[in-house]
């Protein structure tokens, strides 16, 4: 291997007391996030696979007997998810302004549009007319939906969270916030999976 | 010139609030990367001893044709405990966690690993996902292979099985977290002058293993949530009966399953790509053939997992291409094991304990390797899928190449961990002995497999009782091999002779402090090594005997 050339510089041991202690590195939890992100996204695309290969296999799809989906509570269930992603927006836009009243509020609407997708998800679990252990695409329905149910949850808890802090004078700043900036990008993520869960479920 | 005095680096009397660690650091939710490394490696060791004992019992078993040690049902048990203990608790959190998280920071040069606190919780995911899976003896152990195929993981027994499924993803949790703070901190957290290019071949294993962790284990993740409804929702994913299918179990099961023997294999072969030429004292021969090729390896092993499924009716086309890409895999594998034996070549060897376990590892690792590409062809595969042929061939791979690459690696780096050195004599004592106990072990069921002996059964039939009487001694051997290396250890730890910060004169980053390194890894700035292997240029042997060449000499 070729030898780089070398700053002479880097190469003399430096002995003042430094210890790391106190040393500052980068920030470098934003592309650790991103990173996890990753590994979640392969859970539901696992799962997404799965429900392809179910449905290929299937001689008939949906099964015969299995009641038809509802189109209309969904789809207004995922404008409200797809907006509440520009709205969580508005409160990363406020926050760099130093508004922390203005992140309040957005975090506060997003949060309220997620509840009510959440209670939009259970009206439709009891309208449906099927049940989990019905046949394999009802069992997928609801595993899947039920996954996204969970993370949208999580969304929402950490959403409080950063509400929770930001009551805290000062926790926020322009240039650090980096929980709202955990939140919305969490919640950006939730909102891509719904999307990708609406088109292979309900319309494809 | 490069001259980087060792001496320079290292300050005469450094404080001993920076280098002391007190014993009960170990047992405490510890964010050093140094104390999660060992923590990781001896909880491990502990579990490897556990499923070490499961083996011994079921090679006690299986020492004669009848059912005389265990019922059938314990012993489909203690066999599915043994591999799930081996593979989980075993060889993927000691290959990863624990020479990952000591040697990594050490490597790059950095203070610590990116998320420490993270890390942490990912170590302490461990001891409770292994005491849930040890707890299912308590109402029936899980019996339907590591695989747990279904339908047959649905009908063995409820709990065994719930608990089976639980400890895999807590397991799988503290995996996936592990390999996030890997990543980020290979990345970003690298020291000035230290790049992709330059930085220790480990670093790269690493890389490539924590990819390959963070893209499947969720995978696993997935199927085993699904067979989890399966079990206790009453749901039919998986369940023919139902209108479910099982093959997507067992696609979704290799899709992790197969890169999760890469997972076990790659930082190996990385810990080995550090031992030879310290040993060897050459540079490694082919230092980007090494580094990309676990990049190739990682890549491919994504794609091949179906060739565990050419027996489950998987259509022809598919399997010519699974065929065709498994055996793909022997190039890069091969271009490394080239590039071990051209390193070794003309070497100077120091033949110590840890250099023998890593030749010991090449050697072993190829026989398992040729077995490898024969098992891949599909016709061959057909004939004898589901005997003793698979279990000798990973056994050669994941024994004779991963735990002989990780005691390698224990030798290797114990004056490191402990800052003493391990005795040499027993550790000649342990290698002859574990290298005889697995030839005798695994190599005889080579034979009977090709003649049809069905794995993961306890009876068989008397035709091969000789046969199977062989392996069990060897195995016997095996259990009595890791005595000598406990004692050793542990005695060695406490008692062993001062190691002093580089023993093995090596130029790596990692030797170049203190012994065990101080708690924030170095005093002063982290050393600046343009090129870990630049072993022997400039260097006269005859001038001087090797043992008083000081590692400031190989920096010339």
């Amino acid at each position: 291997m070729q030898t780089p050339a070398i700053d002479s510089q880097l190469l003399i041991p430096t002995h003042e007391p430094i210890h790391g202690h106190g040393e500052a590195h980068p920030d470098h939890r934003m592309f650790g996030l991103i990173i996890f992100l990753i590994a979640e996204g392969m859970i539901f695309l696992g799962l997404f696979v799965a429900y392809g290969a179910f449905r290929v296999v299937a001689p008939e799809w949906p099964p015969a007997g299995t009641p038809e989906l509802e189109l209309l509570l969904p789809g207004i269930n995922t404008l409200i998810l797809v907006s509440s992603s520009f709205v969580i927006h508005n409160a990363d836009t406020a926050i760099k302004k130093n508004n922390v009243k203005g992140m309040q509020f957005w975090f506060l609407l997003t949060i309220v549009m997620g509840i009510i997708f959440l209670f939009g998800q259970l009206y439709e679990y009891n309208h449906t007319g099927f049940g989990l252990k019905d046949n394999v695409f009802t069992s997928t329905f609801y595993v899947l939906t039920g996954f996204h149910g969970l993370h949208v949850c999580l969304g929402i808890g950490a959403m409080l969270a950063v509400l929770w802090r930001s009551f805290k004078p000062g926790h926020y700043s322009p240039d650090h916030h980096f929980g709202i900036e955990v939140a919305e990008l969490y919640w950006h993520f939730v909102d891509v999976i719904w999307i990708v869960l609406f088109l292979i479920l309900y319309l494809l | 010139m490069i001259t980087a005095q060792l001496d320079g680096i290292l300050p005469v009397n450094p404080s001993p609030e920076l280098t002391e660690r007190k014993w009960w650091d170990y047992f405490t939710f510890n964010t050093d990367h140094k104390v999660i490394g060992i923590q990781y490696l001896v909880t491990s060791f502990l579990f490897y001893l556990v499923g070490g004992a499961l083996a011994t019992a079921v090679r006690k078993e299986l020492s004669t044709p009848e059912v005389d040690f265990v019922s059938r049902e314990l012993y489909n048990s203690l066999f599915t405990m043994h591999a799930t203990v081996m593979i989980f608790l075993w060889i993927v959190p000691a290959a990863n966690g624990a020479f990952g998280n000591f040697l990594l920071p050490l490597m790059i040069g950095a203070r610590d690993m990116a998320f420490p606190r993270l890390n942490a919780i990912a170590f302490w995911l461990i001891p409770p996902g292994g005491i849930l899976l040890m707890s299912s003896f308590l109402v029936g152990a899980p019996a339907s292979g590591w695989t747990s195929y279904p339908p047959l993981s649905l009908m063995n027994g409820k709990w065994g099985e719930l608990i089976w499924i639980l400890s895999l993803l807590i397991l799988g949790t503290s995996s996936i977290l592990g390999a996030v703070n890997f990543i980020t901190t290979l990345l970003l957290m690298r020291r000035p002058g230290i790049g992709l290019n330059n930085m220790p071949l480990f670093c790269w294993a690493m890389l490539s293993s924590s990819a390959l962790v963070l893209i499947s284990t969720p995978v696993l993740a997935g199927a085993l949530i699904l067979l989890c409804f399966d079990l206790i929702g009453g749901t039919s994913f998986f369940n023919p009966t139902g209108g479910g299918d099982p093959i997507v179990y067992q696609h979704m099961f290799w899709f992790y399953s197969h890169p999760a023997v890469y997972i076990m294999i790659l930082p190996v072969f990385g810990l080995v790509s550090e031992i030879l030429p310290v040993h060897a004292r050459k540079p490694i021969f082919g230092y980007q053939a090494i580094a990309y090729s676990s990049l190739a390896i990682s890549f491919l092993g994504l794609i091949v997992w179906a060739h565990h499924m050419f027996t489950s009716g998987v259509p022809g086309w598919l399997r010519m291409f699974f065929m065709v890409a498994t055996m793909v895999i022997a190039v890069p594998t091969g271009i490394k094991v080239f590039s071990w034996v051209a390193t070794v070549w003309g070497g100077k060897l120091r033949l110590n304990s840890g250099m023998l376990f890593a030749m010991g590892f090449v050697s072993m690792f190829v026989i398992g390797g040729l077995s490898g590409v024969m098992l891949a062809s599909a016709p061959f595969d057909i004939h004898v899928h589901d005997t003793y042929f698979v279990v000798a061939h990973l056994h050669y791979v994941l024994f004779g190449g991963s735990v002989f690459g990780l005691y390698a690696a224990i030798y290797h780096w114990f004056p490191k961990m402990t800052g003493r050195m391990i005795n040499e004599t027993w550790g000649k004592v342990h290698f002859v002995l574990t290298l005889v106990g697995f030839n005798l072990c695994f190599l005889p069921m080579h034979k009977v497999g090709l003649a049809g002996m069905p794995r993961r059964v306890a009876e068989y039939d008397p035709q091969f009782a000789a046969i199977n009487l062989i392996c069990s001694i060897g195995a016997y051997l095996l259990a009595v091999s890791t005595i000598p290396f406990v004692i050793n250890a542990v005695y060695s730890w406490v008692r062993g002779p001062k190691a002093g910060a580089n023993p093995w004169n090596a130029i790596s980053p990692e030797w170049q402090t203190l012994s065990p390194p101080p708690i924030e890894n170095y005093l002063g700035e982290p050393p600046f090594v343009p090129d870990p292997y630049d072993y022997g240029k400039d260097y006269n042997p005859g001038k001087r005997p090797m043992s008083q060449v000081k590692a400031a000499d190989l920096w010339r």
